[in-house]
């Protein structure tokens, strides 16, 4: 049943209307939430939502509990290809939990949270930016580990990466409903403005896993990979040198050594290659760029350290 | 006035970005201005740039206390601004929200520890800031209250208003919040516009810049007085939001005082024009921002009123 979590009037004509799918089956009074949308470029989620949906409808008699899925938090930004709130540029993901008697965006934060709270779980599903890809994961923040790790496990990602926790993120959706008692799982997958089926689908498998774990799940399911479990600074990060395109000679997901060459940032006026870039750490390189064009600083690739205690903690980024 | 680059980011289709900082005196770090990190900050440019030219007035005339270094830094991301965006050009994330910056970090991050860098062991730091809402403020001047800065020093402006305000979680990655943690006095000056030019609010703005700088004798020039300023917390300014989407037409303006129930402005039918909403003034009080875009959506802050 399609229901509306929250309405308001826009200028001519129209209304903002953040919308769920509510699948409900038995008797069981358990309840999963699937949120995503919330960065208007990033459509990984919205494939996700469908595989969930279409696949749960299809086998309706296995669900035993309440399915809800709200494939678009910020429709607007999801409309206009835009990660922010279209006409205010703020990112939606600063603004929770919202509040009841402030501005339009404030009130629709508040009324997100509101009504997904409660829920056993949520997932909250991102996928990057325009600028990076990554593999299937859960970001948890240290405080939340202890609490979060084991249904992260149950979600057939590659890896969960616990973070150090930093004040601007208490803004984030997830850290709001987690403070609430909610527990809420961020993935994030893919890169932005696509769809990555292969990823979809896994994390499609790995959500029917943790409703079979939850007890709100007959049907059949698949075994889940065991991820890799990254604690904070296990992750070296390599940044650009220099300005220019940078074309790289990894691939995602290959293991590289300390050194390794693993891309190239180039200069197409000169035809000069302005830096050599290589691996910071021995591991797996699970986050790489995808849009070429560099500055000084920009993020090229994430690598998960084999050697947790030798961490390479030099570099990092901020896009979350 | 010696001008100085204090960071340089090479880009791979543009000359390099140049940071460009103004210093009057020498010797001890006194104040820091900082003007526009974003790309619309047109106003908060300009204001710096009619410092410079009160300072280079004062420079000449020796009216600089001795032991005294002045540095003004207009504009940091020049490049939004030469094509139009408000945010960095290449990521879209906004440089005072990097702060205190990471020079090892994302391209943003580098810029803002570039600038920081340069702006460390000011004794006081003055930001001219913007707002994300879309709209026309009194002149003020605002402190976020860390507990680092005394809230008397907002006297010295002379502005009508010193608005104090309790940071919240976005609010700790800014310059100001990080100026403060690391030992600056630092303060934010809202010069009414954003992204055309005020300049009698540009004027007013400078002329409390430098009565600050007068009264703590880091310059000898005398600067009249003009407001005994009233200090207050931003949470005690009442706003008033919009009940619906439509046409929105202000019957008052910024600075005018308002009485209970007297209608303030009205929303209206953006396809038949029948009037939707009468916004009315909830209270008696002052008139401290007013909403100023012909479109306007349900919920948003139309007004906001400094109570009697």
């Amino acid at each position: 049943m399609i229901k509306t979590v929250t309405q308001a009037s826009l200028a001519v004509n129209e209304n903002l209307t953040i919308k769920k799918n509510v699948i409900k089956n038995g008797s069981s009074s358990k309840r999963i939430c699937v949120v995503t949308g919330i960065h208007g470029d990033e459509l990984e989620g919205q494939y996700f939502a469908y595989l969930l949906g279409s696949y749960i409808k299809k086998n309706i008699d296995c669900l035993d509990g309440t399915v809800e899925i709200y494939p678009a938090l910020n429709p607007l930004g999801v409309d206009s290809i835009t990660r922010g709130i279209p006409l205010f540029d703020l990112d939606m993901n600063r603004i929770f939990p919202g509040s009841k008697d402030g501005t339009m965006m404030e009130t629709v934060c508040s009324a997100i949270i509101d009504d997904i709270t409660g829920a056993d779980i949520c997932l909250d599903v991102h996928s990057s930016n325009i600028y990076l890809k990554e593999l299937p994961q859960i970001r948890i923040s240290v405080p939340t580990a202890k609490t979060l790790v084991p249904f992260a496990k149950m979600l057939n990602v590659d890896f969960i990466w616990v973070h150090e926790s930093a004040t601007v993120l208490e803004s984030t959706l997830a850290h709001s409903l987690n403070m609430r008692g909610t527990k809420t799982l961020v993935v994030e997958m893919g890169v932005g403005m696509r769809i990555t089926k292969e990823y979809c689908i896994q994390l499609f498998k790995g959500a029917l896993n943790l409703m079979k774990n939850l007890g709100m799940w007959s049907g059949e399911t698949k075994p889940v990979r065991e991820p890799i479990i990254s604690v904070n600074g296990a992750v070296g990060f390599v940044n650009s040198r220099a300005a220019g395109i940078f074309v790289p000679t990894a691939n995602f997901g290959d293991h590289v050594h300390e050194g390794d060459h693993i891309g190239d940032v180039l200069n197409p006026l000169t035809s000069e290659v302005e830096a050599e870039i290589t691996a910071v750490c021995d591991g797996m390189i699970f986050t790489l760029r995808e849009y070429p064009i560099v500055y000084g600083g920009s993020l090229l690739a994430r690598i998960l350290s084999d050697t947790p205690e030798e961490a390479v903690t030099k570099g990092g980024d901020q896009q979350w | 006035m010696v001008k100085e680059i204090i960071y340089s980011l090479k880009s791979p289709y543009r000359e390099s970005l140049d940071v460009t900082a103004f210093n009057f005196g020498e010797g001890k770090k006194s104040v820091a201005v900082v003007g526009a990190f974003r790309g619309n900050e047109v106003q908060q440019m300009y204001v710096c740039s009619q410092l410079i030219q009160e300072l280079k007035r004062l420079e000449a005339k020796g009216e600089i206390s001795p032991d005294c270094k002045i540095t003004v830094i207009p504009c940091v991301n020049y490049y939004s601004m030469n094509i139009g965006k408000r945010f960095w050009t290449m990521d879209n994330t906004d440089i005072n929200r990097m702060f205190p910056g990471y020079n090892l970090g994302e391209t943003t991050q580098r810029i803002a520890d570039g600038v920081f860098t340069s702006l460390q062991g000011y004794e006081y730091g003055i930001q001219l800031a913007s707002f994300y809402q879309t709209g026309k403020f009194l002149p003020h001047v605002k402190l976020m209250e860390t507990g680092f800065t005394d809230k008397e020093l907002l006297k010295l402006f002379g502005m009508e208003f010193g608005i104090v305000r309790t940071p919240r979680p976005y609010d700790t990655t800014t310059l100001n919040y990080n100026w403060q943690i690391w030992g600056t006095k630092a303060f934010s000056i809202y010069a009414n516009e954003t992204d055309i030019i005020d300049d009698r609010s540009a004027k007013i703005a400078v002329q409390a810049i430098l009565r600050f700088m007068s009264k703590l004798k880091i310059i000898s020039k005398k600067v009249h007085a003009a407001y005994n300023t009233e200090i207050i917390s931003e949470s005690s300014i009442k706003q008033i939001r919009s009940e619906t989407g439509g046409i929105f037409v202000s019957c008052t303006e910024v600075g005018n005082t308002v009485s209970e129930g007297e209608t303030i402005g009205k929303i209206i039918d953006p396809l038949d024009g029948e009037t939707k909403s009468e916004i009315k003034a909830e209270f008696s009080g002052i008139v401290y921002f007013e909403y100023n875009k012909p479109l306007i959506n349900e919920n948003t802050v139309c007004f906001k009123i400094i109570k009697d």
